[in-house]
């Protein structure tokens, strides 16, 4: 690991000037993901700046009937808060369903949406990566590739987004709310948060350094059946192989889709269609898979045709 | 030393007072709370130990051109950076580390770097330049199926293989390939090295302490008797702590240079590449039955692969004992590959071996409309099938353990048609194995003491690496010298005390405390003299020697001073006399996704036979502990070979899958009472790895009988069991 500073930041806005005026900085907070590609020196921060005791940790109803998740708020505690658990209960199902009891009481709301991809070559820094070190290659084409994406994908990188949370979100139409330096805040669409890889794949969110997240902002319920369906290779513990976040009812039909994407994949139009067949052909439109992943795509048919016979059981 | 050359008579371990008990472990306190120390925690023996960060190649194959260390040299706190430029000479008979340029495996040593934090020298280890060339290696098992027939698998060709398989009326002709696969053992491996003097202590995490004195003295060039090696407790080892890895080497040598203790964990990354695996297999299975199911002709031909001189993963040896047949072709091919040294892993041949084996005799049962367990009742052998009736086996109820199992876990209620059983989204389904593995037995010895206060002290070099040794020898001495349980103290993991069996490939329980009941007799007739009784007619019970209606506190027969004695068990022919095993059956109940092919275990049983059960709950232990490893091997572990790199991708704990706590239901257990006299003086069997041989084919052939898809390619992973599903 390589040394670096460290300060504690007491407010939403210091904190993001802290990491604004280092080039090297980054924030911290439960340090599930971050710490542990440190010590591998995937990541090599100069400079940490803590924001785990800022005020951020509140989940409360919005003017419009929807729910703010403060960022600090633990994937256990928004997983198990009673609103979560009564509205948005594919949220609270897809925490669930990712990493382990200790992990889900350290990591956050926010840094969840900032985990980074568990390609095996973007781990090992004698392997070239063009996410992890711009212009040298991805290992990935042409080796191991049997959990990375198919779509949202190009020939710079084929990593896959790991996040439950965020598929879920996605489904849920979240706002990701931040504050820059400045003070100026924004709130970002999710579908507009995560990205398509590009010739960037370092390049993993619409984040400008220094702008720091807040909180996740929920619509107005949706009501409907909610189902998160996630396929894995072992029973917990595992990273999704294929997912599907899914509302149906009450006039609402929403799927979205963890697994297969550089993000959290939902094709609206895909929607408006009927059967499951015809659904995940629309989503799927475009994949480009390995010969190691190409099972995704009809493991996806599959998984959305049994989720949608879940929800409608 | 006491030499075991004829079966067991009656003898004082035949009360079962304290043995066949199922005592709690009696390091289990020190371990709950964090009090017994693991390799790299002997702070009071090594307080200002430096330490060591060792740098591995990053190529499979080639050579070290360049290795820039001056950035690293100048970062704080680094004490040493130790190359293959500067390193001492070394023997090649042993583990030489850092001897030259050549690469000749990922993950090899190339550097060691030493500083006064560990920070410090993680941080210093990221500051090397080295520079490879990358020559191409041989990485990939498919393309080395003409490796050469191994001398050492001891190969079988008997009676007229090939006619009897080409007239017989029922067969399976088919190939199975086991991947690579990594022990995975919670503890990493470790070394604190400390020098006094030209007098060497290190510990290590390893599992037979004379191998660790001789390997690591011959390596480093100092007299045997120099060195002490201490492995008290173990975290696990499944094999891969049979060997001497960088780690041993590299803390002596520096430790040695610095003049301070040095200590070295390798990291959880490093291990996959560094450390031996289980090497892959390709398994050419050909069976051949009459109409009643009696085998005719026994194929089975294995295609492994090593680095020169190594021996790959043996996985047809269980095949020449565990079916009668009399036109027996049994094989082993060996290539030589340039990928991380293969080694033994929990039942090295019989774990994988019987993956195969075990799912061709259904394929075979399926072709004979026969129910899988009556297929393996009637190819039932109570002989070593090449030798003939003169070499019985010792004690062989596979047979009880099929029929107990089938009847406990509900056999009858198989549909033997595939994929008519759904409960919801699952298809469900059973399947049954043979389990089969050989019972080594090994010199070991011990030092018994009756202590002045009545207590009894056994020392031993036997290793516990979470197995139950401390406990087992306990109830070993307790029973033979009549002393309470708690009246026992043992230690164990020191060279320094009587050299003993180690840990390894099922012998340790059996030999080790077969080493204790040599001492323990010792001590007996010592005691009995003193006593003034016949050492024959003696009796040890409640703490007193007593003979006829004379009786002699045991304590009173102590002085100031303790008596000690110490001897050994050494083994005679008679595991060429006898085929000594271990048998089970195991059962498994699998649910297979309708939807997504994801296989999951509802149901585990299996049925052991193991001679005389020394403790059935730290028996039990080791079955469990096999039966998961065996659903692990079934179902997901998988060392992937990345060919261009000529390394295992996937080494960490979130690629490299074992199963988790949700992926494991109910097991059962369930032990045939027995005893083997032809084993040992203590009448048991090994039972270490018996849990894993056979229970990963009963889940594969519940996958078949789920859902009508045979994965003849491990591990069946649901993209697998999908493609079939789509067919």
């Amino acid at each position: 690991m390589r040394a670096f500073t460290y300060e504690r930041a007491d407010s939403p806005q210091a904190a993001a000037q802290a990491v604004a005026s280092h080039p090297e900085a980054k924030f911290i907070a439960g340090g599930t993901n971050l710490l542990d590609l440190m010590k591998l020196e995937v990541e090599r921060p100069a400079h940490l700046v803590d924001v785990t005791r800022l005020d951020l940790k509140k989940v409360e109803r919005t003017g419009d009937g929807g729910l703010r998740i403060g960022a600090l708020v633990t994937n256990t505690a928004m997983a198990s808060h009673p609103i979560v658990k009564r509205h948005y209960a594919v949220l609270s199902r897809a925490v669930m369903a990712g990493a382990s009891g200790q992990l889900r009481n350290k990591a956050t709301t926010g840094g969840n949406l900032l985990q980074r991809s568990r390609c095996p070559y973007f781990y090992d820094t004698s392997k070239p990566c063009n996410k992890r070190k711009p212009g040298t290659g991805c290992s990935a084409i042409g080796g191991f590739s049997r959990n990375l994406a198919i779509l949202g994908i190009s020939d710079a990188c084929i990593a896959q987004h790991p996040s439950d949370m965020a598929v879920a979100m996605r489904l849920l139409d979240a706002k990701v709310e931040t504050i820059m330096p400045d003070g100026g805040t924004r709130a970002i669409p999710i579908a507009d948060f995560h990205r398509e890889w590009g010739n960037t794949p370092n390049v993993e969110n619409a984040l400008r350094h220094g702008e720091f997240i807040t909180a996740v902002t929920l619509p107005k319920p949706l009501g409907g059946t909610h189902v998160y369906r996630k396929v894995r290779d072992r029973a917990s513990y595992a990273f999704a192989t294929v997912s599907v976040a899914a509302v149906i009812g009450d006039g609402v039909q929403r799927f979205a889709f963890g697994g297969i994407a550089s993000k959290p994949w939902r094709v609206e139009a895909a929607e408006k269609l009927s059967g499951a067949d015809a659904i995940a052909k629309a989503v799927l439109a475009g994949a480009r898979p390995t010969a190691q992943n190409r099972f995704k795509i009809p493991l996806t048919r599959r998984t959305l045709a049994a989720t949608i016979e879940q929800a409608q059981a | 030393m006491m030499k075991f050359d004829t079966p067991a008579g009656p003898n004082p371990t035949d009360k079962l007072k304290v043995l066949d008990k199922p005592y709690d472990r009696i390091d289990g306190p020190l371990k709950v709370s964090g009090q017994a120390p693991y390799a790299y925690e002997y702070q009071d023996a090594a307080p200002n130990a430096a330490y060591g960060v060792v740098v591995t190649s990053t190529i499979g194959k080639g050579r070290i051109d360049t290795i820039d260390t001056s950035d690293a040299e100048r970062a704080p706190g680094v004490l040493m950076v130790m190359t293959h430029l500067n390193a001492p000479k070394q023997n090649d008979r042993g583990s030489p580390q850092l001897q030259g340029a050549e690469i000749k495996q990922y993950g090899q040593a190339v550097a060691l770097v030493v500083a006064n934090t560990f920070e410090q020298a993680t941080a210093a280890a990221q500051m090397l330049h080295i520079g490879y060339s990358q020559e191409k290696g041989r990485f990939s098992l498919d393309l080395l199926k003409d490796g050469e027939l191994s001398q050492r698998a001891g190969n079988v060709d008997m009676g007229d293989f090939a006619g009897a398989f080409a007239g017989a009326p029922a067969k399976v002709d088919v190939t199975y390939t086991t991947p690579n696969q990594s022990h995975a053992m919670m503890e990493p491996h470790a070394s604190t090295a400390v020098w006094h003097g030209d007098k060497l202590t290190l510990y290590l995490a390893h599992q037979v302490m004379h191998w660790v004195t001789s390997g690591v003295a011959g390596t480093i060039g100092i007299p045997e008797a120099n060195i002490r090696a201490v492995s008290a407790y173990v975290g696990g080892g499944f094999g891969s702590k049979l060997v001497i890895y960088a780690d041993a080497i590299l803390a002596s040598l520096a430790a040695r240079k610095l003049g301070r203790p040095v200590k070295i964990a390798l990291t959880r990354g490093q291990i996959f590449n560094h450390t031996t695996h289980r090497a892959q297999t390709m398994q050419h299975l050909r069976l051949a039955a009459g109409r009643d199911g009696k085998l005719v002709a026994v194929g089975h031909a294995t295609y492994t692969g090593d680095q020169p001189g190594g021996g790959g993963e043996h996985a047809s040896g269980q095949t020449k004992l565990l079916y009668a047949g009399k036109n027996r072709l049994i094989q082993t091919y060996l290539a030589e590959l340039d990928l991380p040294k293969a080694g033994a892993m929990r039942a090295p041949g019989e774990a994988v071996g019987l993956l195969a084996l075990e799912n061709a005799m259904d394929e075979l049962a399926e072709q004979l409309d026969m129910d899988p367990v009556e297929l393996r009742v009637v190819n039932d052998i109570q002989y070593d099938p090449e030798v003939g009736p003169d070499r019985p086996f010792s004690e062989r109820k596979l047979v009880q353990c099929l029929r107990t199992g089938a009847e406990r876990f509900g056999w009858s209620k198989r549909n033997p048609k595939p994929g008519q059983v759904r409960d919801g989204q699952w298809l469900v389904g059973m399947g049954v194995s043979a389990g089969i593995r050989g019972n080594p037995v090994t010199a070991s010895g011990t030092r018994v003491t009756l202590r002045p206060d009545g207590t009894v002290l056994v020392e031993s070099a036997m290793t516990d690496i979470g197995t139950g040794s401390y406990t087992i020898n306990a109830q070993t001495a307790a029973e033979m010298l009549g002393v309470p349980m708690a009246a026992v103290e043992v230690r164990l993991g020191d060279s320094a005390l009587p050299r003993a069996s180690g840990s390894g490939g099922s012998w340790g329980a059996n030999s080790s405390t077969s080493g204790t009941y040599a001492a323990c007799w010792l001590l007996r007739r010592m005691l009995a003299e003193k006593a003034g009784f016949d050492p024959e007619q003696a009796q040890f019970a409640d703490g007193a020697i007593a003979a006829g209606d004379k009786r002699v506190a045991l304590k009173s027969l102590v002085g100031g001073s303790p008596v000690t004695a110490v001897d050994s068990i050494e083994f005679g022919d008679l595991t060429k006399k006898y085929a000594q095993a271990s048998f089970g059956a195991h059962f498994a109940e699998v649910g297979v996704d309708m939807h997504t092919g994801e296989p999951r275990v509802r149901r585990l049983l299996s049925v052991c036979s193991i001679g005389r059960v020394l403790n059935p709950k730290t028996a039990r232990s080791q079955c469990l502990g096999g039966m998961t490893m065996g659903v692990g091997s079934a179902l997901m572990e998988d060392l992937i070979v990345d060919p261009r790199f000529g390394y295992f991708v996937n080494h960490d704990m979130a690629e490299y899958q074992v199963p988790v706590h949700a992926d494991i239901p109910d097991l059962d257990v369930v032990f045939l009472e027995g005893e083997d006299n032809k084993s040992s003086p203590m009448k048991a069997r090994g039972v270490g790895e018996l849990g894993i041989c056979g229970v990963g084919a009963a889940v594969t052939n519940a996958i078949y009988n789920a859902c009508g898809v045979r994965v003849r390619d491990y591990p069946a992973t649901m993209d697998k069991i999908l493609a079939g599903l789509m067919t």
